[in-house]
């Protein structure tokens, strides 16, 4: 019973769930890990990437080629491929914001010492959701008035009649109510998933490998527990970088649906 | 109803994830802000500046090539045209000479057929004269030689010069008439 119904129960062992993901203060403060994490995220960011470009040279070095790499990607293969050459420019900070933050709050999961993936704890996801919402919506209504808006977002072309009286309040739904929630969702979940089931594997395993009686039961299984938690590890990086690209682009498409002209 | 009681002693111990927390929200709007802030003011132009003077190095070097090109084509058509007055100027000057060279053989020619007349009419004076002094002097000696056998058949002196001199002249004189009556 105990096997199928949930948490094992052995004496002395904490089954990793939701509330660990509930730091306590640091240093007896209401200042959280995952608090200095983030603002040290942007440090980060600017720090490196002031360093990578500071030179500007025609001829890069590594460090700019690597800034570059990085740069190039969000600013051609996201931006301008989304949004289009005419307009992109002016988005590319927020992007290229966004996804360094995405990215390096994500990644502090893998790095020792650090180990919790920010974006784990939902607020961050949903200030990040929030501000995109505020931008697409922004220029969208910047373009096209707040009721061309409205009826650009809301009315499919080639549309008419009862359809539209059934259509119009789907198409409001999705893409000016339910838009926040699924990008901030989205990365909050796979994050808070990956290292929920990193922290479960190693912390049963090494339950196993050292507590569990018989020992030549529990060693096998402790082993296997960690060589899953590493390969989950590695998944869970695959994972968060998907989730800092899916986030950018998803902004983007969002931005350029909202400013692109009548379809 | 185990499961149950988990979650409530979760919820008891621990907030709901899915419940944002206000200072989280506000911070990461904050850091956010700062972040993109400290990206467009710092980051962003520095690597637009570099993608920038690379196309324009890019685009400088490529009209340096095509300027380049130009002028190379430019020199080259120069020079083919210098080659083609050269031919030209070659052909020319075959031509003249080829008529030159003729002129001159022409003239060379003209000028042998002058001196080969001019050979032949000086022999054939220089035979008439020869023949004329021939003639006078066979005209004296015969005179002398017919006076001299004469006197010596008649036996007296005929040496009065004036007066044999006469006698052979209207002789020969007689003689030429002769032949010229026979002659035609």
């Amino acid at each position: 019973m105990s096997f199928l119904g949930g948490p094992v129960s052995t004496e002395g062992f904490h089954t990793p769930g939701p509330g660990d993901f509930n730091l306590p203060g640091l240093f007896g403060t209401e200042v959280t890990k995952p608090m200095v994490l983030v603002v040290l995220s942007a440090a980060i960011a600017v720090g490196l990437f002031y360093a990578m470009s500071r030179r500007a040279a025609i001829v890069p070095g590594r460090l700019q080629f690597a800034g570059e790499y990085v740069y190039g990607f969000v600013r051609n293969s996201i931006a301008q491929e989304t949004i289009g050459t005419r307009e992109y420019a002016k988005f590319v900070p927020y992007l290229f914001g966004l996804f360094l933050f995405v990215l390096i709050n994500n990644f502090y999961g893998i790095v020792p010492l650090f180990q919790f993936p920010s974006m784990s704890h939902i607020g961050y996801p949903a200030a990040l959701a929030i501000v995109s919402w505020l931008v697409y919506n922004g220029f969208g209504i910047a373009k096209h008035g707040f009721f061309g808006y409205l009826k650009h977002q809301t009315v499919p072309a080639g549309i008419s009649g009862a359809i539209l009286l059934a259509l119009v309040p789907l198409e409001f739904f999705s893409n000016i109510v339910v838009r926040p929630f699924t990008l901030a969702l989205r990365l909050f979940a796979t994050m808070f998933a990956g290292h929920l089931l990193v922290t479960l594997f190693s912390a049963g395993g090494e339950q196993l490998l050292l507590h569990y009686d018989p020992p030549f039961l529990g060693i096998p299984a402790g082993v296997v527990s960690f060589i899953l938690a590493i390969g989950v590890s590695f998944l869970d990086m695959l994972v968060m970088f998907l989730q800092a690209y899916v986030f950018t682009l998803l902004t983007a498409m969002y931005i350029s649906s909202a400013i692109a002209d009548e379809h | 109803m185990m499961v149950t009681t988990l979650v409530r002693a979760a919820e008891e111990s621990a907030p709901n994830p899915l419940i944002p927390q206000q200072a989280e929200i506000i911070l990461g709007l904050v850091v956010l802000a700062i972040l993109v802030w400290l990206l467009k003011k710092f980051v962003v132009p520095n690597f637009e500046k570099a993608y920038a003077e690379r196309t324009a190095a890019i685009e400088g070097g490529m009209a340096a090539a095509a300027t380049k090109q130009a002028e190379v084509d430019a020199k080259l058509a120069k020079l083919e045209k210098q080659l083609g007055d050269a031919r030209h100027e070659a052909a020319r000057i075959r031509e003249e000479a080829r008529e030159q060279g003729a002129a001159i053989v022409a003239e060379l020619r003209a000028q042998g057929q002058a001196e080969q007349a001019r050979i032949v009419e000086a022999g054939k004076a220089q035979i008439a004269a020869e023949r004329q002094q021939a003639a006078t002097s066979l005209r004296a000696e015969v005179g002398t030689l017919a006076t001299s056998l004469a006197g010596k058949i008649v036996g007296e002196s005929l040496d009065d010069d004036a007066r044999s001199s006469r006698v052979v002249d209207r002789f020969l004189a007689d003689l030429e008439a002769h032949q010229g009556a026979q002659g035609k």
